[in-house]
Formats: structure tokens, sequence, C-alpha cells
């Protein structure tokens, strides 16, 4: 195997393995949030603000694995040169 | 649809290459200074959609700036609207065919977390004077010093790629499905018209949060406390 084929499986793996963790989160804050406003409606603006700011801080772990997937499938890594 | 991440240079100037995201940039805000121009030109006292569209938004933007930043909204609505449409009309440009965001290119959404890591400091100094904010960094205990500037620096980084890494990928998914499966990525494309709206509120809401921090008392790290 030479350097682009260990580039593109590892990038694949990036990716899916650093997707399950943020996956998780995200189900378990919508959970968390969804309970809160059943529980008091009124608070629904404020909680929904706050759902979208930790959903955002949350995610940009997954997206930091995309990125660094596909810094080792576009070839910007000195290995690849 | 493009190679990968790689922006095409359209022409020349000289030295200096423009990129397909400068002239879109340029054409997007053609068009959102001569929309502003026509909006501007015949307010009525009985509002039309448009006007009413905007207005809308503005008093939205009012709401929640009150709410995050717990000042009062003129001093920041200029910033906080100007993300916002800018970001928005970036974002759902990519439905025209041919065109491409511009909020897709890692240069965009750096120029404009930069903007936010400059104008937070700004207002955080001009509402409690320099020592002021400059003593934010110390709390809540001197020993947070270093955690507080990493975490300055770390959340402008993550503000930039979240953005460029979500409209890009959104991109790049529907170039790949286009491939693969034609007409059934116009689906995938329904849901990059969603993640463009939430991106851009999210970019917003999060720039009203950290100056929010800067201006009141408390740690500039501090987030989400309301």
């Amino acid at each position: 195997m030479d350097m682009k084929s260990i580039a593109i499986i590892v990038a694949g793996a990036t990716i899916a393995i650093g997707s399950i963790g943020p996956a998780l989160a995200q189900g378990r804050a919508v959970a968390a949030a969804l309970d809160a406003i059943a529980r008091q409606p009124d608070s629904a603006s404020l909680l929904s603000r706050t759902l979208f700011v930790g959903l955002a801080m949350v995610e940009s772990t997954a997206i930091y694995c995309l990125v660094v997937s596909l810094i080792l499938l576009f070839g910007a890594s000195p290995l690849m040169k | 649809m493009s190679q990968g991440i790689e922006i095409p240079v359209i022409f020349n100037v000289g030295q200096v290459e423009v990129t397909r995201t400068v002239v879109t940039t340029w054409g997007l805000m053609a068009g959102l200074g001569i929309a502003a121009w026509l909006i501007k030109r015949r307010l009525k006292p009985t509002p039309g959609p448009f006007q009413m569209a905007v207005e809308a938004m503005m008093t939205y933007l009012d709401e929640q700036i009150r709410d995050i930043v717990g000042r009062e909204p003129p001093r920041y609505l200029p910033l906080a609207a100007t993300l916002f449409i800018f970001i928005l009309a970036a974002n759902l440009i990519s439905l025209l065919p041919v065109v491409e965001s511009p909020t897709a290119d890692p240069a965009t959404t750096s120029a404009l977390a930069l903007i936010v890591f400059f104008v937070v400091p700004f207002y955080g100094i001009s509402e409690r004077g320099f020592g002021g904010y400059l003593r934010g960094y110390l709390k809540p205990a001197w020993i947070m010093l270093p955690f507080n500037l990493i975490g300055e620096l770390s959340r402008t980084l993550a503000l930039s790629v979240r953005l460029f890494g979500n409209m890009m990928s959104g991109q790049l998914v529907v170039g790949v499905l286009i491939s693969l499966a034609g007409v059934v990525a116009v689906v995938v494309e329904f849901l990059g018209l969603i993640t463009g709206v939430v991106q851009a509120y999210i970019f917003t809401i999060l720039t009203l949060v950290y100056i929010g921090g800067a201006v009141r008392s408390g740690a500039p790290a501090e987030e989400g406390e309301k």
C-alpha cells in the first residue's frame, strides 16, 4: 500500500470514529432540551437558543475530524508530496 | 463542481490572483447593497411583504441582543445584522446553478472570524475600560489566565472552521451525489438549505455571546450564563 491509499483509509476512519462522540452528545442534548421544553413551554425560545449554541459547540469536534480527513484526502499534508 | 477544496482562479490583476470566492463576494455585496438601497428608498408606514420580513428579522435580532448582550441594541445591531445577512446570503447563494458559496472557502470564514476576534476586545474595552477588560482575563482566578487566552484563540478557530466545514461539506456531498445518483441530490440540497440558515444563526448568536461575555463583568470565556 502506498501513502495515498493509507491516507484514504485513515481519512475514512477519522470521520467515522470521530462522528460517534458528537452524534451521541447531540442526541443527548436535544433529548434534554425537548424534555425541558415539554416541562416549561414558556422558556422555549431561551432553551432553543441555548440548545443551538450548545449543539454548535458539540459539533465543532466532528468538524475538526472532517477537516483532518479532508486534509488527508486532498493532499495538503507534506506526506503526500 | 469544484475538485475538492481547490478554489479556481478567475483572473489575475498583476501578481494578485482573483479567485471565484472574491468574484462571488463582489456580486453578493452589490446585490445586497442594491437590495438595501431599494428597500430604504420605499420605506412605508404600512410595510409591504418584503419590508415586513426585514423588519421582523431586525426586531428579532434586537430582542436577541437585549437578551444576550444585555445592552441597548443600536450599538451592536449593525455588526450582528451585517454578519447574519451576509452569511445567510453567502450560504444560500449556492442554490443558484454554477455559483458556489463564498463561505465554502476557508479564507472567507477566517476573515469573518477575525472580525469577531478583534471586535470583541473593542466592545469590551469601550464598555469597561482597558484595565477592566483585561482584568476579565484573570477571572475567576488568576490561574485561569492561560486558559482564557487559549479559549479566545480556539473559539476563533472553531468559529471559522465550523462555518467552512458545514458549507463545504454540504457542497461536496451534493457534488458526489449528483455524479452518483443524479436528481436525488436535490433532497440533500434542501438539507443544505437548513444547514445554511442554522449556521448563519449560530455564527451571529455566538458572536453576540462572545461580545456579551466581554461587555458584562466576568470572564471573557464565560458563556450561556443566561
